[in-house]
C-alpha cells in the first residue's frame, strides 16, 4: 500500500511540473498557433538562472525567484520578437523548425554560460522527508504542489476576471474579429509569450532542487508537457493542467509497477494513442482543419 | 678535401640531431567535457602537467614528448570517431585513456585493428579480460572494488543487499560482478534495479527496494546519478547503510549530493586519504609528492581520477623509454614492466594481466564525513 | 524542374574523379557520412517536398536499419547483406505500423506523432541493454561483405555509398518528374482537389512515406557496418531535427536543394569543431536565420538574390 501512495505522490509532483508546461504550450498556441518545441528551454533556463542565484551568489529566496522567473519571462519576449514576429506569415513547418532552431540556440547560449556540469541548487525548505501513511514526501514536493495551484489559480483569475485576460482569450478565438473590435493584437502575443516563459520559468526554479540544473535538462520536459498538453488538448487551459497530472501519475505508475527503464516511452506512448484515437485530446475541442 | 668531410659531417651531424629530437608523439582521449568531465578534466590536466615536466628534463632517451588531446565528452561514437584520427591521422605511437569504461570498450575494436597500444584509464573488468594483446588499463578492476564491499558486509554481518546500478559500460559491468560474487560472500541480493545515465529521478526504483527491507544498499554508477540515488534514499526516509563505487570518488559526487553524502562507504584508491597513510606505505610519497605538483601548477589537488592519467603515463613512459618510436615493442614493453610505484598500487604487468595491480593493496574503503573523505579500513 | 541528365553526370564524375585521386582518409570519412546522410535526405524530401507530410521521427528508421544489420552481424553472425535485407523488413514493417494511424492527420499533429514515435525508438534503442547494447552501444560489427569482397577502408565505403546516393537520386528524379510525382505535388497542394480527381490519396502517402522509411533503413545499415560501432546517441530527436532541416534548408521541393542542405548541414559541424562548444549555439543560430529570411530554403532563396542582383545590375 505504501508503494501505491508513494507512486502516486511522486506522480503528482511530476504532473504539476507537466501541468505548468503544458499551459506554457497552450497559452502560446492559443494566441498564435505556433507550437512552441523551445518551452522546454525555458524551464531549463528558470532552473540554472536559480542556481546562480539561489545557489552561487547566495540571494534571499524571494529575489532569487523573482529574478530567475522575471528574466526567463523577458527571454521569452525577446524570442518572439526576434524568431516568431519576423516569420509570421510562415508555414507550419517553417515555425516549426525556428522554434526547434530557437531551442537548439538557447541551449547552445545555457552550455556556453554554465558549461556542461549539473548544477546543485540548495532546497528551499530542508530536505527532511514527512511520512504520511508508509510513504514519505519531502517539502520540496509539496513546494511544487502548491505553487502550482497558485499559478493555475493566478491564471485563471487572469484569463476570466482581468480585462487583458479577457482579450488575450478574445484574440485566441477569433484574431480577425478581436482586431475588428478594436484590441491590439501584437502587445497580446508578447505578453503570452513573456506569461508562458515564465509560468515555465516556475515549473523550472521549483523543480531544480530535487533534479540539479543541466544546460540540457529542457529538452525531455518540453516533450513531455508537450505530450500532457495534446493529452489534455491544445485549446484547453484546464485540459492542460489534467493532462499534466494525468500524464505525471501515469507516468509514476509505469514506472512504479511495470518498468522504470521505459518510463520516458509511457508519455509517448500516451501521444500517441491520443493522437490516433482523439487528437483534440481530452477536454480540447475539434478543430477545424483547413483543406 | 677535408672541406667537403666537414660539410657532409656536418649534414650527417644534424640529420642524426633532427632524427634524435624527432619527438615521441602520443595521443590522449578523456571525457573533458561532458557529465563525466569531473573524471576526464584532471586526467587531461595531469597529463599535460606530465608531459611539460619531461619536456623540461629533455624527453625520453631526448626525445621531446609530442601529446595530441581529444575530447570524447564521454561520448561512445565521438570515442570511435577521434580514435580513428589519432591512429590515423596522427598516427600517435599509443593512446592514454578513455575515461570510461563504455567508451573504452568502443575504442578496442579499432585499436586492435591499427595495432597501436591502448592504456585505458577505466575500471571495467571487460577490458582487460580476457586479456587483448593491445589493451592495458591502469586502475583497479571494479571485482576488486566489489570484493572489497563484500568484506566489510561480511564484517558488519549486512545479509540482504540491494543493488542499483547505472545502465552503462561501467555500471553494468559493476553489476555483473555484484550478481556473480554474492553468493561466494553469503550475500543475498533481493533487489536489483537500473537507472539511465540521465534519469533525474530513482524514487520508483528505490519504493520497490525499500518495500524489500534490504540490509545495506550498494548503488554503481558515475555522477550526477549516484548523487540522486543518495539524496533520493533520505528522501523516502531509508536509513541502510549505503554503499557507493570508487565511480565517485571525486568531491564533485559530495557536491551535489550534499547532506545526503554523509556516511556513505565506498572503495577509492589511496590518493583520496593519503595524509591519513602510515609514513610506511611505499606509495603515500608518489601520491602526496602528485598531489602537490598538481596543486602547484592548478591551484587545487586532483581527485583520484588524475592519478589513473599519472600511472598511464608513468607506464607509458618507462615503456618509450625501452621501445623507442615503435608501436609492437611499446606494446611489449608495457606487458613486461614490473615494480612501477604508481598513484594507484605497484603495478606488475604480465602477458596475462594487463592490469597489473595486487587485489588487495588495490582499494581502501573510505567514508565520506562532513562532506570530506575519511579512511576508514586499509 | 526539368530533369537535367547533365548535372547528375557531372556530379557523378566529380565523385568518381575525386574518389580515385584522394588520398587523405578524412575526407572520405566526411563525405561518406554526408552520402548517408543525402540517402535519408532524399526520401525526406519526397515526402515532405513532394508529399507535403511532415516526419520528425525519421532518425528512428535510420536507427532501426543500423541497429537491426548490427545486431544480426555481430550477435548472431548473419551475413551483411541478408542483414540489410531484413533490415529493410524491419524498417518497413514500423513504417506500416506508424504511417497507417499516423498519416491520417494533418499538420502539427503528424508531426507530433512522427515525434513520439521517433522518441519511442529511441528509448527502445537505450534499454533493451540486452539487445542493444544500451547507451554503451554496440560494439564488433564486421564490415560489410559483398560476394566475398570485404570493404574496409573509408576510399571502398565512399565508391559504395556514393553509388548508391546517385542510383537513387536518379531514381527519385525520374520518380519526381513521372505522374506519381505529379500526383504528389498535387497533394501537397489541396488533398480534397487531388482526392476528387480519382486519387486513392491515403495510399499515395503510405508509399511514399514507406519509400523514405526504406532509404532511412539502407543508409542506417551501411553506417552500422562503415563505423563498426553505433549507439543510440546517434538516433537522438536531434538527429530527425537535423534531417527535416537539410531539406527545408536546401528547398522543400527540390531535391538538389535537399542534396545541398545536407551537405551544408553535414560539413558545417566539421567546420564548427573549431569552434568546439559554441558549434550548439552557431548551429541554432544559423537555422533560425536561414528559416526566418530564406524560408524557401537555401536553393530559391540564393537564387532570388541573384537574380535581384541582376535586375539592380
Amino acid at each position: 500500500m505504501g508503494e501505491l501512495l508513494q507512486y502516486f505522490l511522486s506522480g503528482l509532483t511530476s504532473g504539476a511540473i507537466y501541468a505548468l508546461i503544458a499551459l506554457g504550450f497552450t497559452i502560446i498556441y492559443n494566441a498564435t498557433e505556433v507550437i512552441n518545441f523551445a518551452q522546454g528551454e525555458f524551464v531549463m533556463l528558470g532552473a540554472m538562472f536559480m542556481a546562480t542565484f539561489l545557489g552561487k551568489m547566495g540571494l534571499p529566496l524571494p529575489v532569487a525567484f523573482a529574478l530567475s522567473v522575471g528574466l526567463t519571462a523577458l527571454i521569452g519576449i525577446l524570442v518572439e520578437r526576434l524568431t516568431i514576429y519576423p516569420a509570421r506569415g510562415a508555414s507550419v513547418i517553417t515555425l516549426i523548425i525556428i522554434t526547434i532552431g530557437v531551442s537548439i540556440l538557447l541551449k547552445g547560449v545555457a552550455m556556453f554560460v554554465w558549461g556542461k556540469d549539473s548544477l546543485a541548487v540548495p532546497a528551499f525548505l530542508g530536505e527532511e522527508p514527512i511520512r504520511l501513511f508508509g510513504a514519505t514526501i519531502i517539502p520540496q514536493s509539496i513546494l511544487i504542489l502548491v505553487v502550482a495551484l497558485v499559478a493555475v489559480l493566478g491564471l485563471e483569475f487572469f484569463f476570466k476576471h482581468t480585462l487583458t485576460g479577457q482579450a488575450m482569450r478574445a484574440c485566441a478565438a477569433n484574431r480577425l474579429a478581436a482586431r475588428l473590435l478594436g484590441i491590439k493584437v501584437e502587445p497580446l502575443v508578447l505578453l503570452a509569450f513573456g506569461v508562458s516563459a515564465g509560468l515555465s520559468a516556475i515549473a523550472g526554479v521549483i523543480i531544480s532542487p530535487i533534479t540539479f540544473a543541466t544546460y540540457d535538462m529542457g529538452t525531455m520536459l518540453g516533450l513531455k508537457g508537450f505530450s500532457a498538453a495534446v493529452l489534455g488538448g491544445l485549446t484547453s487551459s484546464f485540459g492542460a493542467v489534467a493532462g499534466g497530472f494525468l500524464l505525471g501519475l501515469l507516468e509514476a505508475l509505469a514506472a512504479g509497477f511495470i518498468s522504470s527503464a521505459y518510463k520516458d516511452a509511457a508519455a509517448f506512448v500516451i501521444l500517441l494513442l491520443m493522437l490516433f484515437l482523439k487528437p483534440e485530446g481530452l477536454f480540447g475541442q475539434g478543430e477545424i482543419k483547413k483543406l | 678535401m677535408k672541406k667537403w668531410l666537414w660539410v657532409l659531417g656536418f649534414w650527417f651531424l644534424l640529420t642524426g640531431l633532427a632524427l634524435a629530437a624527432k619527438p615521441y608523439k602520443i595521443g590522449a582521449l578523456f571525457s573533458i567535457t561532458g557529465p563525466t568531465s569531473f573524471i576526464g578534466e584532471p586526467e587531461r590536466n595531469t597529463l599535460v602537467m606530465l608531459v611539460e615536466e619531461i619536456n623540461k628534463k629533455g624527453g625520453i632517451n631526448g626525445h621531446p614528448i609530442e601529446v595530441v588531446i581529444y575530447d570524447t565528452e564521454g561520448d561512445e561514437t565521438n570515442a570511435v570517431k577521434k580514435i580513428t584520427k589519432l591512429c590515423v591521422q596522427d598516427k600517435v605511437l599509443a593512446v592514454i585513456g578513455p575515461s570510461r569504461t563504455g567508451t573504452t570498450l568502443a575504442v578496442i575494436p579499432f585499436v586492435e585493428r591499427y595495432k597501436v597500444p591502448l592504456i585505458s584509464c577505466a575500471a571495467g573488468v571487460k577490458i582487460t579480460e580476457p586479456v587483448k594483446p593491445w589493451v592495458f588499463k591502469v586502475p583497479q578492476t571494479d571485482r576488486m572494488a566489489v570484493k572489497r564491499i563484500y568484506a566489510y558486509c561480511n564484517e558488519k554481518g549486512y545479509q540482504k543487499i540491494a543493488i542499483i546500478t547505472v545502465s552503462t559500460g561501467f555500471g553494468q559491468s559493476g553489476r555483473e560482478q555484484l550478481k556473480m560474487l554474492a553468493p561466494k560472500y553469503g550475500i543475498k541480493l533481493v533487489a536489483d534495479e537500473v537507472f539511465g545515465p540521465k534519469d533525474v529521478d530513482m524514487t520508483p526504483q528505490l519504493t520497490r527496494i525499500r518495500a524489500k527491507n534490504p540490509d545495506a544498499v550498494i548503488c554503481w554508477g558515475t555522477n550526477p546519478g549516484p548523487a540522486i540515488v543518495a539524496k533520493n534514499m533520505r528522501q523516502l526516509g531509508m536509513k541502510q547503510q549505503l554503499f557507493m563505487s570508487h565511480g565517485v570518488a571525486s568531491k564533485r559526487f559530495i557536491a551535489l549530493a550534499g547532506e545526503a553524502a554523509e556516511g556513505i562507504i565506498l572503495p577509492a584508491g589511496k590518493i583520496l586519504v593519503a595524509r591519513q597513510l602510515p609514513d610506511s606505505d611505499p606509495q603515500k610519497k608518489v601520491i602526496l609528492d602528485y598531489i602537490a605538483r598538481y596543486k602547484a601548477r592548478y591551484g587545487e589537488e586532483p581527485s583520484a581520477f588524475g592519478g589513473h592519467a599519472y600511472d598511464a603515463f608513468l607506464l607509458l613512459s618507462k615503456a618509450l623509454e625501452k621501445a623507442g618510436a615503435d608501436r609492437a615493442r611499446i606494446r611489449e614493453a608495457l606487458e613486461n614492466l614490473k615494480g612501477v610505484v604508481g598513484i594507484h598500487g605497484i603495478f606488475n604487468m604480465s602477458p596475462k594481466d594487463h592490469n597489473g595491480l595486487d587485489e588487495k593493496e588495490a582499494f581502501v574503503l573510505v567514508r565520506i564525513h562532513n562532506g570530506d573523505w575519511e579512511l576508514l579500513e586499509r | 524542374m526539368k530533369l537535367n541528365y547533365g548535372i547528375w553526370a557531372s556530379l557523378a564524375l566529380v565523385l568518381f574523379v575525386f574518389g580515385l585521386s584522394n588520398t587523405n582518409d578524412y575526407f572520405f570519412n566526411v563525405l561518406n557520412v554526408l552520402g548517408l546522410n543525402s540517402l535519408v535526405v532524399l526520401g525526406l524530401a519526397l515526402l515532405m517536398g513532394y508529399a507535403g507530410q511532415v516526419s520528425l521521427g525519421h532518425a528512428a528508421f535510420y536507427g532501426l536499419g543500423a541497429y537491426t544489420s548490427g545486431i544480426l552481424t555481430a550477435k548472431y553472425s548473419l551475413s551483411p547483406l541478408l542483414g540489410i535485407g531484413a533490415a529493410q523488413a524491419v524498417v518497413l514493417v514500423s513504417a506500416l505500423l506508424i504511417g497507417l494511424p499516423a498519416l491520417r492527420l494533418k499538420g502539427h499533429y503528424l508531426a507530433m506523432a512522427t515525434l513520439g514515435f521517433g522518441v519511442i525508438v529511441h528509448v527502445l534503442f537505450k534499454e533493451t541493454i540486452s539487445l542493444t547494447g544500451g547507451p554503451s552501444g554496440l560494439v564488433g560489427i564486421p564490415p560489410l561483405q559483398i560476394f566475398g569482397f570485404t570493404l574496409l577502408s573509408s576510399r571502398e565505403y565512399f565508391f559504395l555509398i556514393w553509388s548508391l546516393v546517385l542510383l537513387i537520386l536518379l531514381f527519385s528524379l525520374h520518380l519526381a518528374h513521372s505522374p506519381f510525382g505529379r500526383a504528389l505535388l498535387a497533394l501537397h497542394d489541396s488533398e480534397a482537389a487531388t482526392q476528387a480527381l480519382g486519387y486513392d490519396t491515403s495510399r499515395l502517402k503510405l508509399l511514399v512515406f514507406l519509400l523514405s522509411a526504406s532509404f532511412a533503413g539502407l543508409a542506417g545499415s551501411l553506417y552500422a557496418h562503415f563505423a563498426m560501432f553505433i549507439s543510440p546517441t546517434s538516433f537522438t530527436f536531434l538527429h530527425s531535427v537535423k534531417l527535416v532541416t537539410m531539406v527545408v534548408i536546401g528547398g522543400v521541393a527540390s531535391l538538389w536543394g535537399a542534396l545541398l542542405g545536407a551537405s551544408v548541414l553535414s560539413i558545417l559541424p566539421e567546420v564548427l569543431t573549431v569552434f568546439e562548444d559554441y558549434d550548439v549555439l552557431i548551429f541554432g543560430a544559423i537555422l533560425v536565420t536561414i528559416m526566418i529570411f530564406l524560408p524557401d530554403g537555401l536553393l530559391k532563396g540564393l537564387n532570388n538574390l541573384w537574380q535581384k542582383r541582376k535586375t539592380h545590375g
